[in-house]
């Protein structure tokens, strides 16, 4: 008799995800900064599981109406995932509306120190638009951080801080990034099989492979890692950035590089890029 | 199984409602019983060009509202037995047509008809995404020149990323390349991208490529689908067109390259 095939494994995966810190009971408000906060940024999440952080209400007696919040989120959306910290009520509550139980704490220190530190990385509602005090959402790209890196007039952004980031595995993409799309790999390094057009924008905080053409942005150690490097197939591109210093081909690109397999690395705040020995 | 079909392109003015009309017809003249819906609320074309814009009472939002029956808003196409058509509303806001209103309309069309081809308005606003958010497969079509192929790239992204079946986790949308507007000769003089340009940067397969012609602006003025005209390279285009998205293999892609004049045509002066 054949032996079976194994139907399924499990494992532990360590994948990054989004966590919406709840700052207020008061759904209303809540919604209403969040709309304010997405609207304009509708592509920014797309069925992204979301986890809700409740370790700051946890002191009041009431629950926030989760089975409300989810469907609000959703057309946002966020699906939200389960709930982090909180009182026992809240988390009951919260199983009662189909979300799950995270552990009280989320286990992610080297990040975690980036976050609070440096706030590199997060979006904080309080920081940069002081009009909204209600929430402050933990993520990995937002215009802010970009524009800051894209719009800077010293070509050189220096990192806030060194802190050893955390392993996390490299992020693959297989099909064509196109254009108006945006990847980002957030604490990893980013492996991209398809081409990518004019356009687009892959942002990664380690080193970006791109196995394919690469016509549109690229934008490598985007929280700062000098040593990141960008390997390409077929130099295109339209931006190539290493840790806050870019490069633009306002003049295209020069012959002995273009449509090149090349390597772009940062050599004290030069942004080197040369051919790939064949 | 009934297919929905999306003719799309980001871009306005590359060929959505001519290629609309000519493949719809075309599924229709090989026996598929078809339906062609204008999504180009406010702006209807697509029944001036079928040819049936005095019969027009009722139309798509019509049909979403509740006020009439869908078979009350269908026409029936002058040339094909098997072709009906939804016009759009000339005279409404667009933002009358919602998903949900689509999805039972679509839904209802699928139990009658094999082929639902929707004509996709120009633009990624709340026309185009409703139009292509339902599709199993799209029809995108591109000219040879950077920025229609730069939006149809686009399209293609939020295809993949937005459609129905990208949001259920479904196989993704069949995409088509389909390049309209050919000229073969400012091809080879440079002044046009070729096939294979489009095609590295798409990086789709390509259903056909339909030549520049005059008869296209003939035929819609007319109010006859290209694909009906006699002796024309547009309608044996589109109906290799409609013959590889049936299935059949093997047809050569034809009007890619430059017709080279013959020894004695050239002799005696012939065009």
């Amino acid at each position: 008799m054949a032996r079976e095939e194994p139907a399924f494994k499990i494992k532990i995966a360590n994948l990054s995800l989004f966590v919406l810190y709840v700052h207020t009971t008061d759904m209303d408000q809540l919604k209403k900064q969040l709309d304010m906060r997405f609207n304009k940024t509708q592509d920014f999440f797309s069925n992204t599981p979301v986890a809700l952080d409740l370790s700051a209400i946890a002191n009041s007696n009431l629950s926030p109406d989760f089975v409300d919040l989810m469907s609000f989120m959703l057309d946002h959306g966020m699906r939200a995932t389960g709930v982090v910290g909180g009182s026992t009520e809240q988390r009951e509550a919260a199983v009662q509306s189909g979300l799950g139980l995270f552990p009280d704490t989320i286990i992610r220190p080297a990040l975690k120190s980036v976050s609070t530190s440096t706030t590199t990385t997060s979006i904080d509602a309080e920081d940069s638009q002081p009009e909204l005090p209600g929430l402050a959402i933990e993520t990995g790209v937002g215009e802010p951080n970009n524009s800051r890196i894209l719009d800077s007039d010293t070509q050189i952004q220096k990192p806030v801080s060194q802190v050893l980031p955390a392993f996390r595995p490299t992020m693959i993409i297989n099909k064509p990034v196109r254009t108006g799309q945006r990847i980002y790999a957030e604490g990893a390094s980013l492996v991209v099989l398809g081409v990518v057009n004019a356009g687009a924008e892959l942002i990664a905080d380690g080193d970006i492979h791109i196995y394919a053409p690469l016509r549109g942005r690229v934008i490598a150690g985007a929280q700062g890692n000098e040593n990141a490097r960008i390997f390409v197939h077929s130099l295109e591109a339209e931006l190539v950035s290493i840790a806050g210093c870019f490069k633009v081909f306002e003049n295209g690109i020069p012959e002995n590089l273009r449509g090149k397999s090349v390597q772009v690395h940062l050599d004290c705040s030069d942004l080197i890029i040369q051919p790939l020995l064949s | 199984m009934s297919k929905v079909i999306v003719v799309t392109s980001g871009k306005g003015g590359v060929g959505k409602t001519t290629t609309s009309a000519s493949f719809s017809s075309g599924l229709a003249l090989r026996g598929n019983k078809t339906v062609v819906i204008d999504f180009d609320v406010g702006l209807r074309n697509l029944d001036l060009i079928m040819g049936c814009e005095r019969r027009v009472v009722y139309d798509i939002i019509n049909v979403i509202n509740g006020e009439v029956s869908l078979k009350q808003a269908l026409i029936k196409d002058k040339n094909c037995d098997n072709l009906y058509i939804l016009p759009a509303s000339q005279t409404r806001d667009k933002d009358a047509l919602n998903l949900e209103g689509v999805e039972r309309i679509l839904n209802e069309l699928k139990e009658s008809f094999d082929c639902i081809v929707c004509d996709s308005p120009a633009g990624i606003e709340s026309g185009a995404f409703t139009a292509m958010y339902f599709a199993d497969e799209a029809l995108i079509v591109t000219n040879p020149e950077v920025s229609s192929v730069r939006d149809s790239d686009r399209i293609l992204g939020i295809l993949a990323a937005k459609s129905k079946r990208a949001v259920d986790g479904l196989e993704p949308v069949k995409e088509h390349l389909l390049v309209t507007r050919y000229d073969p000769k400012r091809v080879e003089a440079g002044e046009m991208l070729s096939v294979v340009d489009i095609q590295e940067i798409l990086r789709i397969p390509l259903i056909g490529v339909i030549p520049e012609s005059e008869s296209v602006l003939q035929a819609s003025n007319a109010g006859t689908p290209a694909i009906h005209l006699d002796k024309s390279d547009v309608a044996e285009a589109y109906r290799d067109v409609v013959g590889r998205f049936m299935g059949d293999a093997g047809l050569p892609m034809r009007f890619v390259t430059a017709e080279k004049k013959g020894f004695f045509k050239r002799l005696l002066g012939g065009r």
